[in-house]
């Protein structure tokens, strides 16, 4: 599905964090939102996915979502957000059990996506036992077992360390080249946006502002080539001067609370 | 710094270790025991005032032969078990409305603060007034007690559920009542269970202190007219049982936390 935004603004009681935000995601494109701490990229994402109230602006998505969707909305959370009590299957078919589904549909599913996110293995471990890296995947695993129509990734490697990071960029990648799902990526690392992205969201401090969105012209499954090294580095280097003044004055501003 | 000695750190880092001696609780009750029982037979303790151990013992055993023991004990275990239970129930449903529900909290709060403080055994001549001096009055008295403690844990296990879990469960499209049982009701169960731990041990002081005000049998009433007689032996073998009971209690919540807590 194809994503809109249209002069979305938002602020907590007088304080604005977002203005006017208008752009869009193509169908089975990723979008990475970036900016400053504090500029309204997470708020962003919440208002798309409905865990926040809409003020001002409209949302809209349009096209049909993918054959067998459950929830076209569906988030990947930087803290994992998986139930501590629950094995790795039982995690991923939380999000399934209230569908009418059969339960050999319903198994099938979660075997399917387990095996894609390479925890065929881990099927009854509980969350304690796994690294951070495996806790993530079993969040994006739980995230394309509804085969979402848009799918919002809320600092997903955040909590991980870089070489983990790393590991789960080129998963991701290599989920993607499965299923093109609609994408917005909301990080605060650039590296990740460069390698991830189609189009770079920039966003200004609060009140978060657009800035500019930079697009990404080499296909995501090259971007690990060397012939494209240079430029990519490059587009890093242009995002962070875009971002960098910014996040100076971000970095010393005291909070008003 | 060529002719200057190496310098080498001596380790620090000893000691603050937590371990335990398995012998060492079992070695300490031998102690003691023994101790009191030299104290007893060389007549430094009277024994008029207090027994020996192994008169405990036998006041113990003479229970037990002539089936007492099990009268008494059964009362008391029944006024807890049904006390704990009516007031467990109660307090659960109320500390769930009140994690979850605003209005709840809102009535709720103010309401459990004011009550909590009252020591419930101050209105057991108010429930004999109601219910009569059957079990019934016995039995409200365990249950109030037990109610306002599982009210304040309940309500604060509930409370401290992680939000994002149920942001996650918001996002998936889980309803409120899905979400109450796959994640409130499993995300508040340690605090639940060390709330129990904490309300059975109410339940206990106030059986006793029930039994001591109106009733023929019970570990309370067995007590006090141990006392009363100067039966120092059979008073001791009371607080023995007390002791028993109490453990077990313990034991059982011990056993419901291995099997329900697993993932912790």
């Amino acid at each position: 599905m194809q994503l809109v935004l249209e002069e979305v603004g938002y602020a907590y009681g007088d304080l604005p964090v977002l203005d006017k935000i208008s752009f869009s995601v193509a169908e089975g494109e990723t979008a990475a939102l970036i900016g400053p701490s504090g500029c309204g990229k997470s708020t962003l994402l919440n208002l798309v996915g409905g865990l926040l109230q809409q003020q001002r602006g409209r949302i809209a998505s349009h096209g049909a979502p993918p054959p067998g969707c459950l929830n076209p909305f569906t988030f990947v959370f930087q803290d994992f957000a998986l139930l501590p009590w629950r094995s790795v299957a039982g995690n991923v078919a939380l999000a399934l059990e209230h569908h009418r589904l059969s339960r050999a549909e319903r198994d099938g599913r979660v075997a399917e996506v387990l095996k894609l996110c390479g925890l065929a293995d881990f099927a009854d471990a509980l969350p304690k036992q796994l690294s951070g890296g495996m806790r993530q995947r079993v969040g994006i695993a739980r995230a394309i077992a509804v085969k979402p129509a848009v799918l919002l990734m809320d600092e997903p490697l955040s909590a991980l360390d870089a070489q983990t990071r790393e590991l789960l960029m080129e998963d991701l990648v290599s989920i993607w080249g499965r299923e093109r799902t609609t994408t917005l990526y909301v990080t605060h690392n650039l590296a990740e946006a460069v390698r991830l992205a189609d189009h770079v969201v920039v966003l200004s401090r609060r009140p978060g502002r657009l800035k500019k969105i930079v697009g990404i012209n080499i296909p995501v499954s090259e971007r690990s080539k060397p012939e494209h090294a240079a430029e990519l580095q490059n587009l890093h280097d242009e995002l962070w001067t875009l971002i960098k003044a910014e996040a100076q004055v971000a970095d010393r501003e005291m909070l008003d609370v | 710094m060529s002719d200057a000695q190496p310098l080498t750190v001596a380790f620090r880092g000893g000691g603050f270790v937590v371990d335990m001696r398995r012998w060492a609780p079992w070695l300490a009750f031998v102690v003691i025991i023994a101790g009191w029982e030299a104290a007893s037979d060389t007549g430094l303790l009277p024994a008029l005032f207090m027994p020996a151990p192994h008169e405990v013992l036998s006041a113990l055993y003479a229970l037990l032969v002539d089936g007492k023991l099990f009268v008494h004990i059964g009362a008391s275990l029944w006024r807890i078990i049904g006390g704990w239970l009516i007031g467990s129930a109660a307090g659960l449903a109320v500390g769930f409305a009140m994690g979850i529900f605003v209005l709840a909290r809102s009535v709720g709060l103010p309401v459990v603060a004011a009550l909590f403080p009252i020591p419930k055994i101050a209105l057991l001549p108010l429930f004999i007034l109601w219910f009569g001096i059957g079990e019934p009055s016995k039995i409200a008295t365990i249950a109030l007690g037990v109610f306002f403690p599982t009210v304040v844990s309940t309500y604060s296990a509930v409370d401290s559920v992680p939000r994002n879990l149920i942001r996650m469960a918001q996002s998936f499209g889980l309803t409120t009542r899905m979400i109450v049982l796959k994640v409130i009701l499993p995300g508040a169960m340690p605090g639940i269970l060390a709330g129990s731990r904490i309300s059975a041990s109410i339940a206990l002081i106030l059986v006793v202190a029930a039994e001591m005000i109106g009733a023929d049998t019970g570990i309370g009433a067995f007590v006090l007219a141990a006392g009363n007689l100067m039966q120092t032996d059979q008073l001791i073998a009371g607080v023995v049982l007390l002791s028993l009971l109490g453990l077990m209690i313990s034991w059982l919540i011990s056993r419901v936390e291995k099997a329900l807590l697993r993932w912790r």
